[in-house]
Parts: C-alpha cells; sequence; structure tokens
C-alpha cells in the first residue's frame, strides 16, 4: 500500500435486498490514521456498508478497497488488517475474558505462547486484568464491549471498523469506550465509525460522512457541516420576562432575521450574521438600556440540527421527484 | 512445476482447518470445564429418562423376548442421539444471535474451521454422554450378548445417528434466526422420538400409527441396534423394520447428504 492510499476506499457501492437499496452509489474515502464517522438514520446503509468493507457482505457492484486490498476479491489478506466491532459485543459469554482473547489469538494464527502474551498485554490495557478469570458473561455492558474490542485488536489491525459500538450502553460505559477509541486514534489506528449519537460522532470524527438511503449526502469536518446548515444564532436570558419585548427588539436591530420570544424560557433568540460584532453592539445596547440580562451566547447549530435538516432536505427531494 | 506449489498449499489449507477447528473445538471442552454442572445436567436428564422407564413404567411393560430393561436401554441411547439436534441448534443459533459467527467470519481463519469444531465437540459429548448412558445401562442389568466387535458397531450407529442430527441442528440453527424457535425445535423433536419403537414394540399400536413408527429413522437404529447387542426386539413387517441396519445407515446417510449441503449453501449465504 502506498503511504498515499487511503485506508478505506468504497466507490460506488451498491447492495439490494429484496426491492430495498441498501446501499445505492455509495462513495467514501478515508486517509490513513484518521477517525471517519458514518452518521445517519437507522436503515440508512451504514451497517450494510461496514459489513461490506469488512468482508462480510457482498456488494451487488461497485468497488471496496480496505487497507490496500479489495476487499471482495482478497477478502483473506483484507481480514489479517482489520478490527470488527460489531453492534453487539461478540465475545463467548461462557469462557473468561482471558479464555475469549486466548481463543481469538490462535484463530488469528498466533502461537500457544504468543497468544496468551497478547491477551494479558491487551487485559492490561482495557483495565480487564482482575476481570481476566471471570466469565464474560458476567461482565457489566461496558467492560464486555471492552473486551470485544479488544479481540479486534489482537493483531493491531490497520483499520478498525466500529459499527454502533455504545449502542445500548450507559453514559459511564460509553464514557469508557470513547476514551478507548481517542487512545487507538492517538497510536495510528483508521477508524471507521457508524454512529446515530450525534454527540458520538462530534466527540470522535475528525471527519462525517451523513448518510441516507444508501448514499453519502454530506461530508465533512463537524465544524463544516454546521457551518453548512447556516449561520449562528444569538441567545439573551433575561432577568424579567417584562424585559422581553425590548430585548426583541435590540436583537431584532443586529440580527439577520427574524428575533424569537420564548416567554416562558424568558429568551430571545435570532440568527446573525457576524456574530461577535452582534453581540459586542447587542451587549452595549443591554447596557444603555439598564436591561439586566442573566444570559447572552452565541450558538452554533448543533449537529442534530444539520443532521435532521440534510436528511429531511433528502426526503423533500424523494417527494418532489 | 505448478503440482508442488499446489499440494503445499493446499496442505498448509489443511493444517489450518485442522488447527483452527481444535481451537473451535477446544472452547466447547472450556465451556464443560467452566460449567460442569451444565454437562451433568445433560447427561443426568438421558440417565432420568432410562430409569424412569426402566423402575416407572417397566413393571407395566411386557415385550417379546422378555426383559423390558433389555429393550430399553437401546431406545434411549438412540432416542439421546436424536436429542442431541437441539445443543447443536441451541449453539449455532446463539453465535449466530451474538454476533460471534459474524467476528470467526471477519477474521482470516479457515472458514470451515467453524463446522469441524462445532462437529468434533458435538460428537465428543454425544460419545460422553452415551458412556455414561452405558454404565447406567449395565447398572440396571442391561448387557450385550453378542460380543464385544458387534456392541462397537452398535455404537457407530449410533453415533452416525448423532452426526445426522448434528448436520440438521447446523442448517435448523442457520435458518432460523431467533433463539425461540428452540421451543419449536423440541414440538418436531420429541414426537420423533416417543413416536418410535425406543419405549414400546410397535406392534402393540394401531395399524398406522405401527407403520408410522416403522419407517421412523429413530427406530431403524433402535431395532439395528437391538439386533447388533442381541436384545430383544421386535420383527416388524416394513422394510425397514426387517433391514434395521441398513434402514439406519440408508436414513443417517440421507439426513447427512440433504443437509449438509444445505447448511454450506446457507453459510455461504451469511454474506449475502
Amino acid at each position: 500500500m502506498n503511504r498515499s492510499d487511503p485506508a478505506v476506499l468504497a466507490e460506488d457501492l451498491h447492495k439490494t435486498y429484496g426491492d430495498t437499496a441498501a446501499l445505492a452509489g455509495f462513495d467514501l474515502e478515508v486517509p490513513a490514521g484518521t477517525v471517519h464517522g458514518l452518521l445517519g438514520p437507522n436503515g440508512a446503509g451504514k451497517t450494510t456498508a461496514v459489513r461490506v468493507l469488512a468482508t462480510l457482505t457482498q456488494p451487488d457492484s461497485g468497488t471496496a478497497r480496505v487497507a490496500g486490498f479489495d476487499a471482495v476479491r482478497d477478502p483473506i489478506r483484507v481480514r489479517r488488517r482489520i478490527g470488527l466491532v460489531g453492534q453487539q459485543a461478540a465475545v463467548d459469554e461462557i469462557l473468561t475474558g482471558r479464555q475469549n482473547l486466548v481463543l481469538f489469538g490462535r484463530l488469528y494464527h498466533l502461537g500457544a505462547a504468543a497468544a496468551a502474551r497478547r491477551a494479558d498485554e491487551l487485559l492490561e490495557r482495557f483495565g480487564l486484568t482482575e476481570a481476566a478469570g471471570r466469565a464474560a458473561g458476567q461482565y457489566s455492558g461496558g467492560m464486555r464491549r471492552r473486551l470485544d474490542l479488544a479481540a479486534s485488536l489482537i493483531l493491531s489491525p490497520a483499520v478498525l471498523f466500529l459499527d454502533e459500538p455504545t449502542t445500548g450502553l450507559d453514559p459511564r460505559a460509553r464514557t469508557e469506550v470513547w476514551e478507548s477509541v481517542r487512545q487507538l486514534a492517538a497510536a495510528g489506528t483508521t477508524i471507521l465509525l457508524t454512529t446515530q449519537y450525534l454527540d458520538e460522532a462530534d466527540q470522535l470524527a475528525g471527519r462525517i460522512s451523513v448518510v441516507d438511503h444508501g448514499r453519502v449526502i454530506a461530508e465533512g469536518s463537524p465544524d463544516e457541516l454546521k457551518r453548512r446548515i447556516g449561520t449562528d444564532r444569538l441567545d439573551v436570558v433575561v432577568r424579567h420576562a417584562a424585559d422581553l419585548p425590548a430585548v426583541a427588539r435590540l436583537v431584532g436591530g443586529v440580527a439577520s432575521g427574524a428575533a424569537e420570544s420564548d416567554r416562558d424560557r424568558r429568551r430571545v433568540s435570532a440568527p446573525v450574521r457576524d456574530g461577535m460584532a452582534a453581540l459586542t453592539t447587542l451587549v452595549r445596547a443591554l447596557d444603555d438600556e439598564g436591561i439586566e440580562a442573566v444570559d447572552v451566547g452565541l450558538r452554533r447549530p448543533s449537529l442534530d440540527e444539520v443532521f435532521l435538516r440534510l436528511t429531511g432536505e433528502n426526503k423533500d427531494k424523494e417527494v418532489a421527484a | 512445476m505448478t503440482a508442488p506449489v499446489l499440494s503445499h498449499s493446499s496442505l498448509e489449507r489443511l493444517r489450518w482447518v485442522v488447527a483452527d477447528g481444535w481451537a473451535v473445538t477446544r472452547r466447547d471442552l472450556l465451556h464443560w470445564a467452566n460449567r460442569p454442572g451444565q454437562v451433568v445436567a445433560n447427561v443426568l436428564f438421558s440417565v432420568m429418562v432410562l430409569l424412569l422407564f426402566a423402575y416407572l413404567f417397566g413393571g407395566a411393560m411386557t415385550v417379546p423376548g422378555g426383559d423390558y430393561r433389555e429393550f430399553l436401554v437401546p431406545g434411549v441411547l438412540a432416542m439421546t442421539m436424536i436429542f442431541g439436534v437441539e445443543g447443536t441448534f441451541t449453539a449455532v443459533n446463539n453465535d449466530i444471535a451474538r454476533g460471534v459467527t459474524d467476528r470467526f467470519r471477519s477474521m482470516p481463519m479457515a472458514p470451515s474451521a467453524v463446522v469441524v469444531g462445532r462437529c468434533a465437540a458435538d460428537m465428543l459429548n454425544a460419545a460422553l454422554t452415551l458412556a455414561a448412558l452405558v454404565a447406567a445401562g449395565l447398572a440396571i442389568g442391561w448387557r450385550w450378548h453378542e460380543g464385544l466387535l458387534s456392541a462397537l458397531a452398535a455404537f457407530g450407529l449410533l453415533l452416525l445417528l448423532r452426526l445426522a442430527m448434528l448436520w440438521l441442528g447446523i442448517y435448523l440453527g442457520l435458518v432460523l434466526r431467533s433463539p425461540e424457535s428452540v421451543m419449536a425445535l423440541q414440538i418436531l423433536v420429541w414426537p420423533l422420538g416417543f413416536l418410535s419403537n425406543a419405549f414400546v414394540p410397535p406392534g402393540t399400536m394401531p395399524g398406522w400409527l405401527g407403520t408410522v413408527v416403522e419407517w421412523n429413522p429413530l427406530s431403524a437404529t433402535v431395532a439395528a441396534t437391538r439386533e447388533l447387542f442381541g436384545n430383544p426386539g421386535w420383527q416388524g413387517t416394513a422394510w425397514p423394520a426387517q433391514h434395521p441396519a441398513l434402514a439406519a445407515i440408508a436414513w443417517s446417510a440421507l439426513f447427512i447428504a440433504v443437509f449438509l449441503p444445505l447448511s454450506v449453501r446457507r453459510y455461504r449465504l451469511l454474506s449475502r
């Protein structure tokens, strides 16, 4: 593989199940050493895309190359260079954590001693040394996930696929998994991650592809995607609800669109073009009029809004077509 | 000049099938070691069925040729082989449901090793269960009378039946995706077990039922093993009852011939 080759390359992948097109011209390019998020609603085709790239599913057409090899024509070479963490923790629940890692190590064709050594290293790295002798079925959700992750890292894969790695985990376990993913990324592993959670993509991924109806409908860094959806918003929360009309008038003066008042939250909110200038002008005006503000802030649109907007647009297009 | 290279690589591949197959088998052995209670419970269940029929119903049973216990033991041995299908089914089904099968498939291991390991583990389990049942049978007065070779041939037929059930179990485990379907499987397996000559001679049943029973694959193996052990049996009129050894082999071979290729095909379809 050339240094410049992308770690993951999908070109015009198609996959149809019966009448449903799971992948309909799916394109993706992930440079080596980066974390890439596939974001999309249930049934958008994220999992099918990962399964094709991880050699588990044959595409109907298109190209899938992973770590320099063709996933369809050369699956064994690809399998030596990838790790896959699927939606469930795919570990044997009757075996202990250590027995699991030794079993998978042997199946990755490590010798008995090497498999045992690797198992101990990984248990240590994922904080499972103490639980190593207990059956994996007795682990907490987060521990089982970490064991699952460890099993995918036995051969130190060049590319790691994480298919909704935190679905069904409690917030604590989710943070644990995030931490592990960050460490792997820092060590240079290329990671392709699917998620339904926008904050997860925002937290972990350097670049995000928004997937809907089997295609990538938008791609960029989290910031780029947020910027694409439009402008910042200026929020003002006042102490006294009676001040709301006056504040709405002042905000209207600096806004690029209509100001919205929310009586219950004592908040006025409006889109602004030049966020910082608008903020400074407004704070000065509030001061001049002697209005007490509890909070004044500039807000980037959240990825949620980006996501809903993008997938919503797609739906509109479909209706039009 | 290419021939040696070719044979080398296929030898290499065979080596990995064996090595990976053994790793997968060892996984099941570790299951037994980690949960010995489960293994003991499974064996005890079969022993319990044997004792239940021997002592609870045995007194009321008369069979041609005399001793009911002599009649019963081959029946319980063969029925246990049939019930093994549930174990295979559950193991295959769980691995798919939990994503373990996908993990195996995403690894650079020999693809057939999953099945080779399943086969080896289940057959070992069957042999162990047979040994325990034979010991229990000997304890309640059952004997083989035709010599060790005939007895070994009988055990061979029993294990062949288990192998046939293994392929049925693998196929069903791949096809029926929900773990609850083990219930449906039990509903299917129990009549297969009891609508046979394992506990009762077919001659005592209504004519049509007797015919069904004589054609039951289980009945052929039971009749054949009774013959090989020299235990009392019952001379039926249907072809399988008259050629039990041949019928036993034919039934098992038929199951394997049908479900082995179907299972391989199903396994390949997982990549669809």
